[in-house]
């Protein structure tokens, strides 16, 4: 969400940018000299300096100074080493170094490497460049720009602070902008109110907000010795006490999420094992080298086409379905062919083959971890409230993995593909004889649990490490859901891998995520034995 | 070529031989304690510059392996006899280490860096005040050795008794074993466990008053693994040859007939796995003081498929295959790390492909098609095809 | 009787690749190199592997040494810790190899440093660890938690006053040591217990959601928050994507890590990450000739432009060029005189300044503080004035503050305990 709105912000500052240069085209210089007396001492400043400077210029500049600190702020900001001209600097894609003016977004050409130099940011200058930019925005930016800025004046509210509040209620604000400024007021009030009354009365406007600077103040007030007023006091404790229910409930309701979000991980990994596996019978020790050439595909489409990483993820997704796919035919019919009816004999055989494809793979790529970039639209996260936002990767890859299981289920169930691969699961001697070609059902249903293990492999890829072991960690987890839910029952894998993955989570804040872990797999030995065969067993004559 | 292939023959006549019980036995034994003997003579009587001296570090090797092969014969047993397929032994065998790790790390006494009397180093550093309880006595090697017997021998009988009572069996109990050691394994590296997190128990003194750097030390330990596994070796072949190897490889073969015979079947299941669980144990209990630490890793579900893949290598249902297999592997893992450090991978996952795929009865399967004349072959393979498919079905389905 | 010669064959075929490894071992001066190349560590440790060998080819073009070449033997422990005892006594033995270059976890140390000490070898274990060790046979050229933690620390707290601490690691000693060690030295600054919060996460963690939701929750109190992450290799990318998505910015908390370098970050999509931070002794931006040498001679050996240099990376090469400078100055290679040379010896670092050995067996080095930047590289925002000696014994923990190292006669000794005046755990 943040990424977009600073995208959108970019756009209008843009669209400002060029609207005010066409008006101040006539004035010629759009910085006053004061400003750019400040702006010489950038290039010479310690860090510590900087912030002083920023300082001033926000004093002298004003709003004008926005896109100055905006491209401080992305670190795009250089000196020539010899003119001491300030310039935005990035690079385009052809790897050159381009120049503009900060002011006026002015080309100023192709920049030498060695020329120029950068003004140094550090992490207490990017907190006051944003703090800066919150200030401006308040009176001029977006909707979301003054949300943001009020919000973090409510951790500061000094009495600058808050005539800029005042002065942007002034101007004119939305209803839920309004409303954040009406609880900085009412958080003034209750900090220097001086009748109970009042401050009472500030109190029921904090009681059911989140926001976290509410919550301190309260805290704060309660703990608070030398307070005197018992009704406040009392008053306090309660909003915070309410306060503390609703986050509660929200806590739980994260922890659901982050369940949910283990388990659709959990069943991506194994849902292809479900085939190979719960259907065909191969203990397939390969299937997490398969899931890591899906995600190592995953990178190289985006090396492919590096201009358009948002849509290299629908790209790689069937490429990835193609190569982990093929690979899984071409070890069906190499190896795992000849060991028909001899399934422990398949562990032994693809634990070679995921030595060889892992050894494989660090030969060709190194065994550096590769770096796969996330596409904006799935970065940041959706804040429903103050204390509760569920992360875009998170949700998408959930959804991803209902979708994923939805078209299997379809496939298995109703195209003549699945028809067969039914059949000769459960009797492959009599769907022989019946007319279907084992041999080439084997190869694809081998080949469409590889392949869906290696889209599975896309979407852990925006997780996790892209590299030689990436395999190895979801293997084990893996066969445990799979056995979990029942062997040869798709629903069993789902329903499998949302309850290992809640009840994993459920557990962490009191266990710690290694107690949790083991406990979790503690009571899964303790469950086979009580059912033999999963949650769901599976019917009929091949069950023995 | 003349030279590699009388070679051949040769291994596939002794191999041959320790096919039929008695003679094949005692050939292995006497072997195993020709060889042993002769390299620790070698060890210590010649001097270092002589041409047939064999250095420590062969000796400690060749320790290691035993141990592992030890191991190895432990999976045989459960798995060629009785159609168990434990992904996880390393669990047992890390479980024995530990124990006699826990003996080593308070033989060092005050000698460790802090020269702390009663704690370990590990505990003086991150603070620990006193000795946990389950720390205490194992100071007394006797009763450290039986802890490291009693335990994995307990989780065995345990987690046998579970799961053969509520007849899991096949896949079902692969992954559960599997989970087993997994969960030790994540259990064993917190640091709040008291076995010294992911560092393990290291740094050990001696064993019994006896220096463990010292050469007499190695040779004896070496020798008393040989002794070991010759005792372990000649002890499972009695089983399987006896009344009760015969039921269990029924069971094997077709568990609900047995049972419906009036066997209880689960027990024999049970009993054999701790007995399994147990040699498992002691060559864990063997590995520790050669190799000079213990850690979480052993645990490592990978570390327990490997060992079954030993077996496979060698050759299961025969003991002395797992025991070949086990140091075959291992000897090639050495040479190939040290030989060809970047692919060795590709070569020994290549190695467990060709075997599986190529030679079902592993090494000794191999050698026993050349040594057989035809005929006899002919009926044998029959025979194997029966009971393999007997087998495979069985696991597929259960 | 047949198997038997099989088996003795078998031992023979073993016995003479020793005597013709003896027969060689003459020629050449031969250097032991003792890092994964498969398995979990092979990401970090195939990195030092390469720096060796370039270091053995770059001396070689120098002429060698006391007139040898050099030639490199590796050996490839596949991140199995017994393996590496294994290996470290084929390398002593078999190989009689004049020195070992190894080893990255502390486990792996741990289970190397009974073999050299029997064997009496010589090892350089070139990465960040907790310390609390002095070995003779080992010389550890990279930072002690006093050349890192520590430093970090100060800055967070001098420069961004922080009040309010995560300290986030990996269950493991090193993780451990180093929180025990900061929690001793937050409490002395006057930081309260409650504002303390200490998680670890077993190895290769890749659901961060619980921890960093419970990190923010701990930073919405109105102290300034920041996070001192001892998170280990492979879990530290879904942790910082974790971070990112949810909206935990370098500003609202910002990370410091110790095992977080150059390569670490290649791996990972930095945008999300700027201006969170990393203490080390050396980072590759940092401008200097010997630096830029470095650092072009590295991608030229390697054959890839894009490939970054690091922290262990340095600790490799003063190791590596400071006991060339030793063997030079003893004239020989023997582990005992080496080992003396090796004491007081100085070699520039990278980064400007010089590096020196001293009595404990540990490095003065200088530290330094980065931010991590867009391109995946750090822009250093703090640097220590002087070098600073690495301790082996931790100040701050109760077992250790007592115990020094001192190499050098009289007392020789990796844990000389100076209120009893003995050498603790020394076998009379």
């Amino acid at each position: 969400m943040k990424q977009f709105l600073r995208s959108v912000s970019l756009v209008l500052t843009c669209l400002l940018v060029v609207l005010s240069t066409g008006s101040a085209l006539a004035q010629s210089q759009a910085v006053p000299p004061a400003v750019e007396e400040v702006l010489q001492k950038l290039p010479e400043a310690s860090l510590r300096e900087t912030g002083e400077l920023v300082q001033q210029l926000e004093q002298v500049g004003g709003a004008e100074m926005r896109p100055l600190f905006e491209t401080m702020l992305a670190g795009d900001l250089y000196f020539h080493k010899t003119s001491g001209e300030l310039m935005a600097v990035q690079k385009n894609i052809a790897g050159e170094l381009i120049g503009r003016d900060v002011f006026t977004g002015a080309e100023l050409g192709v920049q030498g490497r060695r020329d120029i130099k950068k003004i140094r940011v550090n992490n207490r200058l990017r907190g006051q460049l944003r703090d800066a930019i919150g200030r401006i925005d308040l009176l001029h930016g977006s909707e979301a720009e003054k949300r943001t800025a009020v919000l973090a004046i409510l951790d500061d509210l000094s009495a600058n602070n808050l005539s800029l509040l005042q002065s942007a209620a002034d101007v004119g604000v939305s209803k839920s902008v309004g409303d954040l400024i009406e609880l900085a007021n009412a958080m003034v009030r209750l900090r220097d109110g001086s009748t109970t009354d009042d401050r009472l009365a500030a109190i029921a406007l904090m009681d059911d907000r989140l926001e976290a600077p509410v919550r301190n103040q309260l805290r704060r007030l309660v703990d608070d010795e030398n307070e005197q007023d018992a009704a406040v006091k009392a008053a306090a404790q309660e909003a915070l006490e309410n306060i503390t229910e609703r986050i509660e409930f929200y806590g739980q309701m994260e922890q659901l999420f982050f369940g949910l979000s283990l388990g659709s991980v959990l069943l991506l990994a194994a849902i292809g094992l479900a085939i190979t596996f719960g259907v065909m019978g191969v203990i397939n020790m390969a299937h997490g080298e398969m899931i890591m050439l899906g995600a190592y595909t995953t990178y190289v489409i985006q090396q492919l086409m590096p201009a358009s990483i948002e849509y290299s993820l629908l790209v790689a997704v069937p490429a990835a379905f193609l190569v982990s796919g093929s690979v899984g035919v071409l070890i069906e019919r190499g190896v795992i062919r000849h060991l028909q009816g001899r399934p422990l004999e398949t562990l032994l055989a693809t634990f070679g083959i995921s030595l060889i494809l892992q050894q494989a793979v660090r030969s060709i790529f190194s065994p550096l971890n590769m770096q796969v970039v996330t596409p904006e639209w799935m970065s940041g996260s959706l804040a429903i409230n103050p204390v509760f936002s569920v992360t875009y990767n998170r949700l998408y890859i959930l959804l991803f993995a209902l979708a994923v299981f939805v078209t299997l289920l379809t496939i298995l169930k109703k195209s003549s593909l699945g028809l067969n691969v039914r059949a000769v699961s459960q009797n492959r001697d009599m769907a022989k004889a019946m007319g279907v070609r084992t041999e080439m059902v084997d190869a694809m249903t081998f080949g469409l649990g590889s392949g869906i293990a290696g889209v599975a492999g896309v979407a852990l890829s925006q997780l996790t490490n892209v590299g030689p072991n990436l395999g190895q960690s979801y293997i084990i987890d893996s066969f445990m859901v799979v056995v979990f839910g029942g062997v040869g029952n798709l629903l069993g894998t789902l329903v499998g891998g949302f309850s290992l993955g809640v009840a994993n989570k459920f557990l962490e804040p009191a266990t710690g995520a290694v107690l949790a872990n083991i406990i979790v797999l503690v009571c899964l030995i303790l469950f086979i034995q009580k059912r033999p065969k999963g949650l769901f067993p599976q019917r009929g004559r091949a069950a023995e | 070529m003349n030279a590699m292939s009388n070679l051949i023959e040769k291994m596939t006549r002794v191999l041959t031989e320790l096919r039929q019980p008695g003679k094949g036995s005692s050939m292995l034994v006497g072997v195993l304690l020709a060889t042993t003997l002769a390299m620790s003579a070698a060890n210590l009587l010649l001097p270092a510059d002589s041409a047939f001296y064999v250095s420590t570090y062969t000796i400690t090797l060749m320790g290691k392996y035993l141990c592992f092969a030890m191991l190895a014969m432990a999976v045989d047993i459960i798995w060629g006899y009785c159609g168990i397929l434990s992904l996880g032994h390393g669990a047992f065998f890390a479980l024995g280490g530990y124990g006699m790790g826990m003996y080593l790390m308070r033989q060092i006494g005050d000698r460790g860096v802090y020269g702390n009397p009663d704690l370990p180093d590990f505990m003086v550093f991150l603070n620990w005040q006193e000795l946990p309880w389950y720390w205490f006595g194992m100071d007394q090697f006797w009763f450290a050795v039986l802890m490291a017997l009693a335990i994995p021998g307990l989780l065995a009988f345990v987690f046998g008794w579970l799961a053969f009572r509520s007849r899991v069996t096949g896949v079902y109990l692969s992954i559960m074993t599997q989970a087993l050691t997994y969960a030790l394994m994540l259990a064993f590296f917190r640091n709040e466990m008291g076995f010294g997190g992911n560092n393990g128990l290291t740094d050990f003194k001696d064993i019994l008053g006896f220096d463990l750097q010292a050469d007499a030390t190695r040779v004896a330990l070496l020798l008393v693994t040989t002794l070991l596994l010759v005792i372990a070796f000649i002890t499972s072949r009695a089983i399987v040859q006896s009344r009760l190897g015969r039921v269990i490889v029924a069971v094997r073969d077709a568990e609900a007939r047995a049972r419906f015979l009036g066997y209880r079947t689960e027990r024999y299941k049970v009993w054999l796995f701790v007995y399994s669980a147990l040699i498992a144990a002691v060559a864990g209990m063997l590995y520790v003081p050669q190799v000079g630490i213990i850690n979480p890793g052993e645990f490592s579900p990978l570390n327990s498929i490997e060992v079954v893949v030993w077996v496979a290598v060698g050759g299961r249902g025969t003991l002395y295959g797992a025991i070949v297999g086990a140091l075959l592997v291992n000897y090639a893992k050495t040479r190939f790390t040290a030989i060809m450090p970047d692919g060795w991978l590709f070569a020994l996952g290549a190695l467990f492909v060709i075997v599986t795929v190529y030679l079902p009865q592993g090494l000794a399967g191999l050698l026993q098609r050349f040594g057989r004349s035809e005929s006899v072959q002919a009926a044998r393979r029959e025979e194997d095809a029966g009971s393999d498919s007997g087998i495979s079905t069985r696991e597929v389905n259960a | 009787m047949q198997l038997k010669k099989f088996v003795a064959g078998l031992a023979f075929a073993a016995g003479t690749s020793v005597i013709s490894t003896v027969a060689l071992a003459a020629e050449t001066i031969k250097v032991g190199v003792l890092h994964s190349l498969s398995g979990t560590m092979a990401i970090s440790e195939t990195t030092l592997k390469d720096t060796v060998l370039m270091m053995v080819d770059e001396q070689n073009r120098k002429g060698g040494l006391l007139g040898k070449k050099l030639e490199a033997v590796v050996v490839d422990p596949a991140s199995d810790w017994p393996l590496f005892a294994e290996k470290a006594r084929e390398l002593l033995t078999k190989e009689k190899v004049d020195v070992i270059f190894g080893c990255w976890t502390s486990v792996s140390r741990k289970s190397v440093l009974p073999v050299v000490e029997e064997l009496n070898g010589l090892m350089f274990y070139p990465v960040q660890y907790e310390g609390e060790e002095s070995s003779k046979n080992v010389f550890y050229t990279g930072a002690s938690p006093n050349q890192q933690a520590i430093p970090a620390v100060d800055y967070l707290m001098s420069d961004l006053e922080v009040d309010r601490w995560v300290l986030a690691g990996t269950d493991y000693v090193y993780p451990r040591t180093t929180n025990k060690i900061l929690e001793a030295y937050l409490e002395s600054k006057g930081v309260a217990k409650e504002d303390i919060m200490i998680n670890y996460t077993p190895f290769g963690h890749s659901d961060w959601q619980s921890i960093v939701s419970d990190i923010k929750k701990f930073g919405s109190a109105g102290k300034k928050t920041a996070v001192v992450s001892t998170i280990n290799g492979d879990a530290n990318v879904p942790f910082y994507k974790e971070l990112a998505n949810q909206g935990v910015s370098s500003e609202d908390i910002p990370v410091v890590a110790f095992s977080v370098g150059e390569e670490e970050l290649s791996g990972i999509d930095t945008g999300p990450l700027v201006g969170h931070l990393a203490a080390w002794n050396y980072f590759q931006g940092i401008d200097s000739e010997s630096n830029d040498y470095f650092v072009q001679q590295w991608k030229k050996f390697i054959g890839d432009e894009k490939r970054v240099t690091n922290d262990p990376m340095e600790a490799t090469y003063i190791g590596f060029n400071m006991w060339a400078k030793a063997v030079e100055k003893a004239g020989t290679t023997d582990v005992d005189a080496v080992e003396q040379a090796m004491i007081g010896i100085e070699f520039p670092n990278l980064t400007g300044g010089t590096a020196k050995m001293n009595k404990n067996h540990h490095l003065s080095k200088p530290v330094f503080i980065g931010e991590i930047q867009d391109d995946g590289q750090f822009e250093v925002v703090w640097a220590t004035d002087d070098v600073v000696a690495g301790d082996a014994w931790s100040d701050f923990l109760p077992g250790s503050k007592d115990l020094i190292a001192d190499w050098t006669a009289p007392i020789k000794c990796g844990n000389y305990n100076t209120k009893s005046k003995a050498c603790s755990g020394q076998a009379e």
